[in-house]
Order: C-alpha cells, then structure tokens, then sequence
C-alpha cells in the first residue's frame, strides 16, 4: 500500500534521513522504532507532506505522493496523528472530532463515524463539551487518535501515541490500536517504547541516524543481539 | 579577536607570515594606515566638491552623510540587537528641534517664538570661536544628549518588549513625538513652517560626525557589548540562560543609537533650514531601513554601502519622476525593492559581514578588525 | 439634566467609535492569529474602501450598491496583498514579515496618491456623504448625529454575524483549528492557503465598512488617512487581548471610551454647569484637565498602549498560555 523508496529529507542544511526505504503493505501493523533523534518523526512528517524530501519517492497505492500537499494527501486516505498529539485545546472535544473530518465531502455518516470513535474511547464521550486543553494526558491522546479517524483514513500514522503517558494508560491505548489492527485498519507505528510495539506490530523496521538498520518480525528483532542491547537492555 | 562576524577561519597552522616588508608594503598591511588613507581620500574629495559649481552634489553628500549617520544609528539599535525600533526618527526630530531652538539667535527668538520659556528664551547658542561655530556644536551635543536621557527612560520601558510588540510600541514613540511636536506650539510653532535656522551645516560637520559615527558604531560591534547583543539576537532564551543581562546591551545599544540620531537630526535641521513634524514622519522612517535592510543587518559596512546605493537610486528615481510627472512612482519602486529583498535575499548585501579595507590588501597572515 | 444628555451623547458616541475601532481590530487579529502578522497595509484597504466610495458615490451609484462594490473592490485588494507580498515569506522571521507589511502600506498610500494626482485630484478630497447618513437623529430630548447610530448598528450586525461564521460554521471551526495550531489543521486536512486567503477576505470586507464610515465621520479623505487607524486598531487588538477575535472586539470598545473620555474630559472644566461642583473643584479640573489637552489625545491613546503592553502583555481577555510579548 505504502512504498518509500530511498528518502533524502534535509532540516536546512542538516539531513535527516539517509536513504530510508520501506513499506507497508494493506493491513499490516508496521512498526518503525529508534532512539530519540533517529528520524522516526521526520519520516512520518514526510509522508504525510509535512516535509519535502529532496530525493526520493513515496508511492501510495501506487501513485506518486512525494509532492502531494498535506491536505490532499489526508484526503487519499492517509491520516497522521502527530508527536505530542497536538489536540486544539481551545476547541471543544466535540469540534476536535469535527474537525478531524472536515476533509470530507459528505456529511451524511459524520454522526455514525462519531459514534464509532466514541465507542473506542468511551471516557471522551463524557467529556464532548468541554475544551481539549482540560483533558488529562492519555485522554488527549485518546482524542488525538479520535480525530485522526475521523476521516476514515486507508491508513494510519500513529506517531509515539505513548508519550509521556502512565503504563497503565498505555496499555489502554495499544489495546485500541490492536483492535483497530482487528478491524482491518493499516497502521504505521512510530514508537520508543519498543516493548508494547513489538507486541503489537507484524513486521518491524528499526531506523537510526537516519537509516533503515534492521527488519524483521517481532519474535526475530527479540531474539536480535543488537536490538536486545541497545534498546531492549539486556 | 573577536570570532563574531562570519569570517573564514585563520589559515592553516604552518602558513608562512610574511616577513616584515617594508616600505608601501608595510603600509598597506597596516589596518591603521589603511583607514587613515581612506580618510584622506574622503578628506580629498569633499576639498575637491567644495569647488563653485558643485552645489548639487555639495547638497548630495551632506544628505549622504546624515544618512548614514540615521542608518548605522539604527543599525546598532535594531540590527546588532534584533529589537526592531521603528521609532528612531522621533528623536531625530526631537534632535532637529532642540538644537534649533538653542540656536536661534535672541532677536530673532523673540520674534519668532515670544512665548518660550523666560530660561530658554534667554539662551542663544549662535557663538562662535574664531572662526568654528562653538555654539552650534554645543547645541548639537546638548541636544543630543537631552534626547539620550529621553531615550533612556524609553528604553527602560521598551526594551523589554521584543518582536512585534516592540516594533508597534516604537512606533507609537513617533506619534507621541508627533503630537507632541504639533501641540507644544509655544516651543515648536506647532504645525507652522520651523524656519530661520541658521544654515550651519556643512560637508565637514557631516561628515565628521559620520566617521565618528561609524567608529563607534564600529568598535562597538567588536566589544563584550556587541557581542552580548548580537547573542542574544539570535536567541534571547539561549543567551538568558547562559547568563547574559538582556536589558543593558539592549538599553546601551539604544541610547548611544538615539544621541546620533539626535545628532542627524540637528545637522538635517541646520542644512534645510526649514521644517515641520511632517517631515519626521513615516516616509522618513522607511527610507532608512530600506538602506538598513539593503545593506545588511547588523553588517557596519552593510550600512555605508545600503545608504549609497539607495540614495543614488531615490536620486535617479526622482529625476524620472520629475520627467514623467508620476510623482510617488519613487517610493513604490523602493518599497518594491523592499520585498523583493526581503523574499530573495533577507540578509541584504552583507548579512552580518563587514568588508574589512585592509583584508583587500592582505596576501597572508592573521586578519584582525 | 444637560450633563446627563452630554453623558449618554458621549456615550454613543464611544460605542460607536469603538464599533468603527472593533471592525478594524478584528481584520488585524484574524490575521495575526493565523499568520503571525502584523498587516500595516490593513489601515490602507480601509483607505481603498473610502475612495471606491467616493469615486462610486460621485457617479451617483445609490449607497446599496456602492457599499456592495467597495467591498468587493476592497476584497479583492486583499486577496492580491496576500497572493503577492505575504504569501512568498510565510515562515519568516517576525522581522521580516513585519516590514514587508509596511512596505506594502508604502505602495498602497503612494499608489493610490499617483492615481489621485493621475486622475487630477487634490491629495485630499471632500467625501460625498449620503444624505441617509448625514444629520441627527432625535431620541426624545437627546440629538445623536445618524452616523453614530448607523455605525453602531452596522457594526454590531456584521461583529454579531462574525461571531456566528467562526463559532457555528465550519470554515469558522477552521480558521479557529488555524490559529491554534496551524501545523495540526493542515494535518486535519485543512487547505490552509484557503483559510489564510478567507482570512484576509474577511477582514477586508470588514476594514471596507470602516473605511465608508471612517470617511463620512471626517468627511474628507486622503492617501495617508489609513495609518493612524490601523494604529489604534491595532492598540485596540492588544488591549482586548491580542490573537483573539473576542479580544479585538472588546479592545475596539474599550479605546472608543479611551478616547472619548479623552477627548470630552479636558475642557470639561469649563463647560460643567454652574453649582454642579464646588468652586475650587471646578478651578482645579480646569487646571489639570485644560481643553488645550484634547490635541494631546492620540498621544495618550499611545502611552495606554505601552502601559499595557508593560503590566498586562496578553490584554484584558488575556491568554496566559502565549509568550510573544518577551
């Protein structure tokens, strides 16, 4: 579904990523992780039209969305939720909901789509009134997540949806994902809580410095000497 | 040395340092005889335009010169320091009409402005000695010096603002001025022709403020201050945490900018000999930090160029003017200028730069300041 | 019982200074919420406006449609500042933004005096006021000059409709989504180009209506007569709490009783009736309120605005969340 083939993305004069090419295939959960700094957020960032790379190509359904603008692009179906969910939080739940299907022509199965979302996160449904700066962490990521399915997106970029949240809520929220995965939704995790994603994905990459180092399945990243050392401590 | 403006690093280790040469050799690998020998040649040059016939161009260097005078101003109050002053024609008219007043001399005071003060009316800066008008120079230095006070106790207040809010703010210094000027018709002749100034101003006065101007602007930029302001420039936050007042190298750099500009503003004041609050406006303003932003900012050298090249366009450009009769066609073209700059080149000529006279000469060896 | 007349005149007055004020100050905030800039050149649309007014209503086109064609014409200024000047250096420094809109209001304010000079007009012409707006209104025993009451009710009509597109609709939802956080709304799917360009469109149609009543209320026009306005729209904008629409609204109001107190206070001395106050009270406000203070009043309108700027940088509605001011 998704196809990125040797990106080249500069901050300035500062690259970023290095040549990273990967793909994820219709209903899969890919997981992409790595330590801070190593261009996992970039790379989300770049797909969906956030950043310009200066080489390379990313094909969607095998059309060529390298250049595409971001507001196109979410709608082709790709809908990023990004580092730090960035929720309006002087918008009510309700609105941010809203909001995340404004791309969308026809209005007639908003309501119905907002129903799902708060099926998912019941606890948002108790708060639609009230302003998204007052939810607490994990409800604001809860929400985040919301709007991003809002649109009804073929694909899901989910960009460290355990920031900073208690492991508890975590868990919570990597319970919602795996039933997404369930549902048949296409998910492309950016994570540095290795365990949970490992747990959850089918296949992972993992990316430093802007490179593609290893890929594999889960069970063989655990059994992976580097992988246990430099992210698993062992 | 200073490591502040963008300089290539020092040549490699083991490059041979000339040995001392002597005679013009050792001359123009001396920074100091360098400048000295670009000074005379300005010293030659304004001799020369003092020749009868040359009045157009007499009035075109003094303008030059008290141009840029205004823009190494504002290039050390907005450029060095990133606070952008949108108000620093206010104390130029402040400048103008200060020293104006003190000048003035008493017959004509009387006239002129009979409900002065009894303290003011008295005073008449118009002595000479010999033949050096002493009493114009006092003037300009009193002048100037009230309006460092002023800006001061502006600054204290302003400087802590930054971004829009202090470019906004400043500019509402220039309409207090204003109104101040129109309304304080006892001092000023309010909204009335300010005429009868005696025309003091000279190519030498100019232009000796200005080489001063632009050695302290100069020294300044290459001093613990400097770099203090241009640090925290870049970033107020970083340069907060690494200990850096933020105030005083704002407050400094403000100041010394308001006495010259003060200065500027009497020497305009006794070139054209008559004025009003109109002229201290904003017209004024965005003439200067065209040839501020064409040149560079926080770029000294920057400045002298920026003023040259837009004062000979503004000229050019009013003579087409004058032909075509579209009259405002100038400033548009300017005020275009501007944006394509602003959009294509943000840091003007120089960006931080400086076109050091005595690196053109160098074959080798250490640069210094 | 006159003082209590005076009272309520000034009071109207003041609203519908303030409404002029609150028009002009909402087109600012909208686009600085989204963009971070300070559109100098917003003082001259309204300038635009006056003389597409005047131009129309020379040729005796009737109010209606002049007030259709200056909002169109004043729209689609708007729209080409943004198109040209603004949009190439989205994502510059303040520094940059900033100057590049005082550019803009240079070739505005020159622009337009070429074209007046072209068209062999005077730099500052009568406006032809309409006669609906020109005379007084009678309520009772109190005369209020019909502009006054137009102003205030035009601009409480489109402050009030505003109000409805940005809190109701969704384009308003967006423009909202836009301000916050303008990375997050492309992400949404928001055709910011769009939004930012319905921005610009909105707060011109809004300075056009200021402008029209701007220029019956001094009842002449000129080049430069946009830049003390956007000025105090802008002081107005900060008082209410800048970036904020709510703000702007409450800010324009608040310098309309500024400088209406400002302006009937001095002098007030010498109009007070006779026993209202004690003869040294009277003589005392006559020394420190003297009429000769009214030219001072955009002076002291400025010295507001740096008082505030000092003690209460977010403005009455403040946002303590943003940090521009430092």
């Amino acid at each position: 579904m998704l196809k990125l083939s040797n990106l080249h993305v500069y901050y300035g004069s500062i690259r970023a990523l290095n040549g990273v090419s990967f793909q994820v295939n219709e209903g899969e959960l890919v997981a992409l992780i790595g330590s801070n700094g190593a261009g996992k957020s970039t790379t989300l960032k770049t797909i969906s039209g956030l950043l310009r790379p200066r080489q390379g190509a990313i094909l969607y359904e095998d059309a060529d969305i390298t250049r595409t603008a971001p507001d196109r692009i979410v709608a082709l179906g790709i809908s990023h939720c990004p580092e730090g969910r960035r929720i309006f939080g002087g918008l009510t739940v309700r609105e941010n909901l809203r909001l995340g299907a404004v791309q969308r022509r026809r209005r007639t199965d908003m309501a119905a789509d907002m129903e799902w979302v708060l099926s998912l996160f019941p606890i948002l449904k108790e708060r639609l009134s009230q302003s998204g700066g007052t939810l607490s962490g994990g409800e604001q990521q809860m929400l985040a997540i919301g709007r991003a399915l809002m649109s009804r997106p073929k694909l899901l970029l989910l960009d460290e949806p355990s920031l900073g949240l208690a492991p508890l809520i975590v868990e919570h929220i990597f319970q919602i994902i795996r039933q997404l995965k369930q549902q048949g939704k296409t998910i492309l995790l950016v994570e540095q809580n290795i365990h949970q994603a490992l747990d959850a994905a089918d296949r992972v990459y993992v990316i430093e410095t802007g490179q593609i180092t290893l890929t594999g399945t889960p069970e063989e990243l655990k059994h992976n000497p580097q992988v246990e050392q430099s992210y698993l401590g062992k | 040395m200073s490591t502040l403006d963008d300089r290539p690093a020092s040549p490699a280790v083991g490059e041979a340092q000339p040995a001392n040469p002597g005679g013009v050799a050792a001359l123009t690998q001396s920074p100091v005889a360098i400048r000295l020998g670009a000074i005379l040649l300005l010293a030659v040059g304004l001799t020369l335009l003092q020749l009868p016939g040359r009045a157009f161009w007499q009035g075109f260097v003094i303008n030059l010169g008290i141009f840029m005078i205004l823009v190494l101003s504002l290039n050390l109050a907005s450029g060095f320091t990133g606070v952008f002053s949108l108000g620093h024609i206010g104390f130029m008219a402040l400048g103008a009409y200060g020293s104006a007043i003190l000048t003035l001399p008493l017959a004509k005071k009387a006239d002129y402005l009979p409900n002065l003060p009894a303290w003011l009316a008295a005073v008449h800066f118009d002595f000479y000695l010999g033949p050096f008008p002493l009493g114009f120079l006092l003037a300009t230095l009193l002048a100037a010096g009230l309006v460092a006070g002023v800006a001061l106790l502006v600054g204290l207040v302003l400087m802590r603002l930054s971004g829009h809010f202090v470019a906004v703010a400043t500019l509402g210094f220039l309409v207090i001025v204003r109104v101040i000027l129109f309304n304080a018709d006892n001092f000023t002749r309010g909204s009335r022709t300010f005429s009868n100034v005696t025309p003091y101003t000279g190519l030498w006065w100019v232009w000796c403020w200005a080489i001063l101007t632009l050695y302290v602007v100069w020294r300044l930029k290459y001093s613990a201050y400097g770099r203090a302001m241009f640090a925290q420039r870049e970033d107020s936050l970083a340069a907060q945490a690494i200990g850096l007042a933020i105030l005083p190298p704002r407050l400094l750099a403000f100041v010394v900018s308001a006495f010259f500009t003060a200065v500027a503003g009497s020497l305009y004041a006794h070139f054209i000999t008559s004025f009003s609050p109109t002229v201290f406006y904003f017209d004024l303003t965005f003439r200067v930090i065209t040839m501020l932003i064409v040149g560079g900012l926080g770029s000294v050298s920057g400045s002298v160029l920026g003023t040259v090249a837009i004062m000979a366009l503004a000229e050019a450009l009013r003579r087409l003017e004058d032909v075509t009769l579209l009259y405002g066609m100038s400033q548009i073209t300017l005020a275009v200028i501007l944006i394509v700059i602003i959009i294509y080149r943000p840091n003007g000529l120089l960006g931080r730069r400086e076109i050091v006279l005595a690196r053109l000469f160098r074959k080798g060896g250490e640069p210094s300041p | 019982m006159t003082m209590v007349y005076y009272a309520i005149q000034q009071t109207v007055n003041a609203l519908s200074i303030g409404s002029l004020y609150a028009l002009m100050a909402v087109g600012l905030a909208m686009v600085f919420s989204i963009l971070r800039l300070i559109n100098f050149a917003h003082g001259d649309l309204m300038m635009i406006a006056a003389y597409l007014a005047a131009f129309a209503l020379f040729a005796n086109v009737p109010l209606g449609l002049t007030v259709i064609f200056i909002i169109a014409g004043t729209v689609i200024v708007g729209l080409l500042m943004e198109r040209i000047a603004y949009r190439p250096i989205r994502g510059a420094p303040d520094v940059a933004t900033l100057l590049t809109s005082l550019a803009v209001a240079q070739i505005l304010q020159n622009g337009m005096l070429l074209t007046t000079r072209f068209l062999g007009q005077p730099i500052q012409i009568a406006f032809p006021t309409p006669a609906v707006l020109n005379g007084v209104v009678a309520f009772g025993p109190i005369t209020v000059p019909r502009l006054n009451v137009v102003s205030l009710a035009v601009g409480f009509i489109a402050l009030v409709s505003l109000s409805f597109f940005v809190t109701r609709t969704v384009p308003g939802l967006s423009m909202r989504a836009a301000a916050e956080d303008l990375t997050a709304a492309q992400l949404m799917g928001i055709n910011i180009n769009r939004i930012i360009a319905l921005a610009f469109a909105i707060g011109s149609g809004l300075a056009a209506i200021a402008g029209l009543l701007f220029a019956v209320q001094a009842g002449q026009i000129n080049p430069y007569m946009g830049f003390t306005p956007v000025l105090k729209a802008f002081i107005a904008a900060v008082i209410g709490g800048f970036g904020s629409i709510a703000g702007a609204v409450v800010g324009g109001f608040v310098l309309g009783a500024l400088e209406v107190l400002l302006t009937a206070l001095p002098g007030i001395g010498d109009i007070l009736p006779p026993g209202m106050v004690s003869p040294s009270t009277q003589a005392l406000i006559q020394q420190w309120l003297p009429s000769s203070l009214t030219g001072y009043r955009d002076a002291f309108v400025f010295v507001a605005l740096i008082l505030m700027l000092l003690f209460r940088p977010n403005g009455i509605l403040g946002r303590p969340d943003r940090e521009e001011m430092r």
